[in-house]
């Protein structure tokens, strides 16, 4: 496993984790064997860039330029996001 | 009168998930078994129709995710086009398999159908303990092909042990043999005495060292495989001061139907007396989730009596498992005898002392004549 600190890895969701949006929640949910993420608004835009092809520097590009945030800034919230569930099974890096 | 529920303030919020035990049918007999002693025989099963509508409910009502459980799911003909069913509703599919009638063509069939995830139940390491416990010759082996074809499809797997005095002393290499199978996650799951494992307490308890001794080796194997295992530990009530927070609270996350289409709390909720637990075939889910009294009954804190009434960790464990109560003091609204704050408590250490002898031959799960019904 690389750290997430390494702009090269290409994080993707774990075998068998779904992430999708639930109608009757009006909420992102993070799906897993018989356990369940419920993502705060800052995890849930991350993870709409985890698709298994976008490496933690183009995830981090691409939404210091949408929200108009530092990229050193961005890039410590989603290393910390993706360590996290990483260190939770939902996540590969 | 399945009109729409708006959600009042102070509204339960709606389940994460739904648990189908679609038949109590199974070629194992664990002496341990989660299935209440009076099992329910095919004839009273739900139609394939009631539970494609079960499904249909529960995806309207907010369940994000669908477990196919028994008895053995895999006893139905009609497992794959139920698993398809939820699929089409966007539910989060686990299939609950003792795997032992799990090939390479239903494999398919259910990963065809979208099946995410497949947990199989290992009753020990090694074949003659496991065959032993399930009550089947050559049951593990057919486990261990099957969780290799899991493995092989690209599906999710999960192993689940449950831990009593006769495997304790594997706890290490349970772990070892689901890293091996490149399992995910494993259920490192302690006996819970309810209903068949209750009949079975004496034999299956195991001792305080053994129980620290397995606790020791978890939380080795959950630093050694971060990232990679998940391993789930579940330990029983009788060496504890505080009790489980169990289901995570009475209709609060969790709803389960069983086979012939009683919708239930918990699957050992059809044990507690005066309760009238709605059928599926009557009432929609979401009537019963927010207006039927037996979801109601035990449902957040205000049911409670003393100690928990007035404890801090009332929101946190509920009270305890309503089960268990009931099981071991005869009333469902007491306190958890786990809890060591219960006047009650003393009851687990007296069972404790009771299991401390060699162990009894075990009450093999088997359908008797009473439970035909
Ligand atoms: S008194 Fe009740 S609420 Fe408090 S810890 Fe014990 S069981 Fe939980």
């Amino acid at each position: 496993m690389s750290a997430a600190g390494q702009d090269t890895a290409v994080p993707r969701l774990a075998p068998g984790v779904k992430f999708r949006f639930d109608e009757v929640r009006q909420a992102w949910v993070l799906l897993a064997p018989e356990r369940l993420f419920l993502p705060d608004e800052q995890a849930v835009e991350i993870l709409k860039l985890v698709d298994g092809a976008r490496s933690v520097a183009a995830i981090v590009a691409d939404l210091a330029e949408r929200f108009e945030a530092p990229p050193e800034l961005i890039a410590g919230d989603v290393g910390a996001m993706l360590q996290d569930l990483a260190g939770k099974g939902a996540i590969r890096l | 009168m399945s009109t729409a529920h708006p959600r009042a303030a102070g509204a339960p919020e709606p389940p994460l998930a739904v648990l189908l035990e679609v038949t109590h049918r199974c070629p194992l007999q664990c002496p341990y078994c989660s299935n209440p002693l009076a099992l329910e025989r095919a004839s009273a099963e739900l139609e394939t129709a009631d539970w494609q509508r079960v499904i249909d409910q529960a995806a309207a009502l907010g369940a994000l995710q669908v477990h196919f459980s028994g008895g053995e799911p895999m006893s139905r003909k009609d497992l794959v086009p139920l698993v398809r069913h939820a699929t089409q509703r966007q539910l989060y599919t686990n299939l609950i398999t003792s795997a032992v009638l799990l090939d390479e063509v239903r494999l398919g069939e259910l990963k065809d159908a979208g099946l995410e995830h497949v947990q199989i139940s290992f009753q020990d390491t090694q074949a003659q303990g496991a065959d032993h416990i399930a009550g089947l010759a050559g049951a593990h082996q057919r486990k261990l092909e099957a969780a290799r074809l899991v493995k092989a499809a690209g599906l999710a797997l999960t192993l689940n042990f449950v831990i009593h005095r006769h495997n304790a002393e594997r706890a290490a290499a349970m772990v070892a043999l689901g890293a091996a199978l490149g399992a995910g996650r494993i259920e490192m799951a302690h006996t819970q005495y309810y209903g068949w494992g209750l009949r079975n307490r004496d034999a299956l308890l195991p001792s305080r060292a053994q129980l620290d001794a397995v606790t020791a080796v978890v939380e080795a194997a959950r630093t050694e495989h971060q990232g990679r295992l998940v391993i789930d530990y579940v330990v029983p009530d009788y060496y504890a001061h505080r009790p489980k927070a169990c289901m995570s609270g009475w209709g609060r996350r969790f709803m389960n139907i069983s086979p012939s289409g009683r919708a239930l709390p918990c699957h050992a909720a059809e044990t507690l007396p005066g309760m009238d637990f709605p059928s599926v075939r009557e009432h929609s889910l979401q009537d019963i989730w927010y207006e039927s009294p037996a979801f109601q009954r035990f449902r957040g804190t205000q049911w409670m009596p003393d100690p928990c009434r007035s404890c801090e960790r009332r929101e946190l464990d509920w009270g305890g498992c309503r089960c268990q109560a009931f099981a071991l003091t005869g009333d469902a609204a007491r306190t958890d005898p786990a809890c060591a704050l219960s006047a009650d408590h003393p009851l687990m250490a007296a069972a404790v002392r009771a299991a401390a002898g060699p162990p009894p031959p075990f009450a093999y799960r088997r359908y008797s004549e009473a439970s035909a019904r």
